[in-house]
């Protein structure tokens, strides 16, 4: 009889039974048509925004990356740069060391053998300009005996003389 | 678990209505002094009872009742009739309530397929075979109840109705929200969508996560479901004229439904641990006695608080502001609405926290219940 007291407090059958129905049919229709695709959706979309979020992140790392590589490869190539002109001046020089080399010899070769020319053509010179000498001195000392014996008495002092000059033992 | 933020904003909601009844109180003193110059209070069934107390009209505004009212009084009224629907001994009984509303005091019986009915201040009963010495065929007892056999009344009352266009309007908004967000894949919220989706994630992360932790998908549609419904019928019960007004979250019988609900959640949900709770509690073996039978009344009184709860805040809000209005009639100066009214708007304002804190409030502890019963492991 307390319930009675106040009608506030005193359930009514008739409408906890609609409450009741419409209750459950609102949860019903709701969970199958609103709930499971805002929930999916939302949940969808989180997954959405973080994955694109973490991706950035992956494609900040990797041009981080790729930029030190790149750099490295420039350092790389800088130096392989330097070796390869190094190499070029070190060849280059020692191309031209050795063809100073083998010009040196050449010409010392050269000049060796213009020696040798020079001398046996110098004797060939000598001997003939001698062989002139002799052949003239002969004939100089011909024409001049030639001369001097054509008087005979001379002959005779010469002979004279000659034997006078070998004294026999 | 961090509620502390819950508590303090009901702490100043508390303080607010606390503040607010002691203006009540007051004015009721006022009442009191006043009460024999107290000029005949018009009320909205026309009595003839002239020295109706405000409290009656007060009550009579917050039941249920089978028309929608709008203005005016006996034949002058302006009122939506409602269609009555009773199960009698005869089968079932329906009739639009304008048919049979000129009598209100069980003076007058009518017959409906066969079936004799009185009207007693909105209620169908059997009427006994004489009526009494004031003319009434009802048997009253000392609290003016009657005590006569009543058909069930499946009638769509005031608090059906609104509760019908209540789920009408919930599931036309999530409905069109869900299509929006089939048709918008991975685009930015829109509209109605922007509106509620911070809400939906507030549920979902402030509520569901926190109290039921991996497990929370499953109960998402149910808590989403009650957390809307207590919303927008706490908003609707607000609103002074139709298509709201009716109390229908202040009502006990549909804060049992809803508290029923999260019983029968709470229990068939409940795992080997919650009942190992209950049954085997961490106690010496001869205090089982007294603690078994302390923790199944426990498993009864969680659902009943949460009933009380809601139903007591969203009643508590509607009396208050018809007592402010009621300030009027009672002062019998128009003078007096120019505190009265503030005082209406400044109240209803904190009804619309209090409407959405108190769904908040119905929904976290739901969750909390389902919350321990589903857990697997102790933690202490």
């Amino acid at each position: 009889m307390l319930l009675a007291l106040n009608p506030l407090v005193k359930p009514d059958p008739g409408l906890f039974i609609w409450a009741t129905v419409a209750f459950l049919l609102l949860f019903i229709l709701l969970r199958a048509f609103a709930w499971k695709p805002i929930v999916a959706a939302l949940d969808e979309r989180e997954r959405n925004i973080e994955d694109a979020l973490s991706k950035a992140e992956m494609a900040k790392q990797e041009m981080a990356k790729l930029t030190s590589e790149n750099e490295q490869l420039l350092k790389q190539a800088r130096a392989e740069r330097d070796a390869i002109l190094k190499e070029a001046k070190e060849l280059k020089d020692q191309i031209v060391s050795d063809a100073k080399k083998s010009a040196q010899t050449e010409g010392n070769k050269l000049i060796e053998k213009a020696k040798l020319e020079i001398n046996a053509q110098k004797a060939a010179a000598m001997a003939e300009v001698k062989s002139q000498v002799v052949s003239l001195s002969l004939e100089i000392a011909e024409k001049v005996l030639r001369k001097q014996f054509e008087d005979q008495g001379k002959q005779q002092a010469l002979v004279n003389d000659l034997l006078k000059e070998v004294k026999l033992n | 678990m961090d509620l502390s933020h819950i508590f303090n904003l009901k702490k100043i909601a508390i303080t607010a209505f606390c503040a607010v009844f002691l203006v009540a109180a007051h004015a009721q003193e006022h009442e009191n002094t006043d009460s024999a110059s107290v000029e005949p209070v018009e009320t909205e069934t026309g009595h003839a009872d002239k020295e109706a107390p405000i409290s009656e009209t007060i009550l009579h505004h917050i039941a249920d009742s089978h028309e929608w009212h709008f203005w005016g009084e006996g034949e002058h009224k302006v009122a939506i009739p409602l269609p009555v629907i009773l199960v009698t001994k005869n089968g079932i009984v329906t009739f639009l309530s304008n048919k049979h509303d000129q009598d209100e005091h069980g003076k007058e019986v009518f017959e409906e397929k066969g079936q004799q009915l009185v009207n007693f201040h909105g209620g169908y009963y059997y009427p006994t075979a004489a009526a009494n010495h004031e003319g009434e065929y009802v048997v009253l007892d000392q609290y003016k109840v009657p005590t006569n056999e009543k058909p069930l009344d499946l009638s769509i009352t005031k608090n059906v109705a609104s509760m019908l266009i209540s789920v009408v309007v919930i599931l036309f908004v999530f409905i069109s929200i869900a299509n929006a967000y089939k048709k918008r894949v991975g685009k930015a919220p829109k509209g109605m969508q922007s509106l509620f989706e911070p809400i939906i994630i507030f549920v979902r992360d402030d509520i569901a996560k926190p109290q039921l932790g991996h497990r929370y998908k499953g109960f998402m549609p149910y808590l989403l479901t009650v957390f809307f419904f207590v919303w927008i019928n706490n908003l609707m019960g607000i609103i002074p004229f139709f298509p709201g007004g009716a109390n229908l979250t202040g009502n006990i019988s549909v804060t049992a439904m809803l508290a029923l609900c999260t019983f029968i959640l709470t229990n068939v949900n409940g795992k080997k641990n919650y009942w190992g709770h209950v049954f085997t509690p961490h106690v010496p073996w001869w205090l089982y006695p007294l603690m078994i039978p302390v923790e199944i009344i426990g498993l009864f009184t969680k659902p009943i608080a949460l009933m009380i709860r809601l139903f007591a805040n969203i009643t508590a809000g509607h009396i208050l502001i018809l007592s402010l209005l009621s300030l009027i009639f009672i002062l019998k100066s128009v003078a007096a609405a120019g505190v009265a009214v503030p005082f209406v708007l400044f109240i209803s304002v904190i009804e619309l926290v209090v409407g959405f804190i108190q769904a908040f409030i119905f929904t976290i502890l739901s969750a909390l219940f389902i919350g321990m019963a589903v857990e697997e492991h102790a933690e202490h």
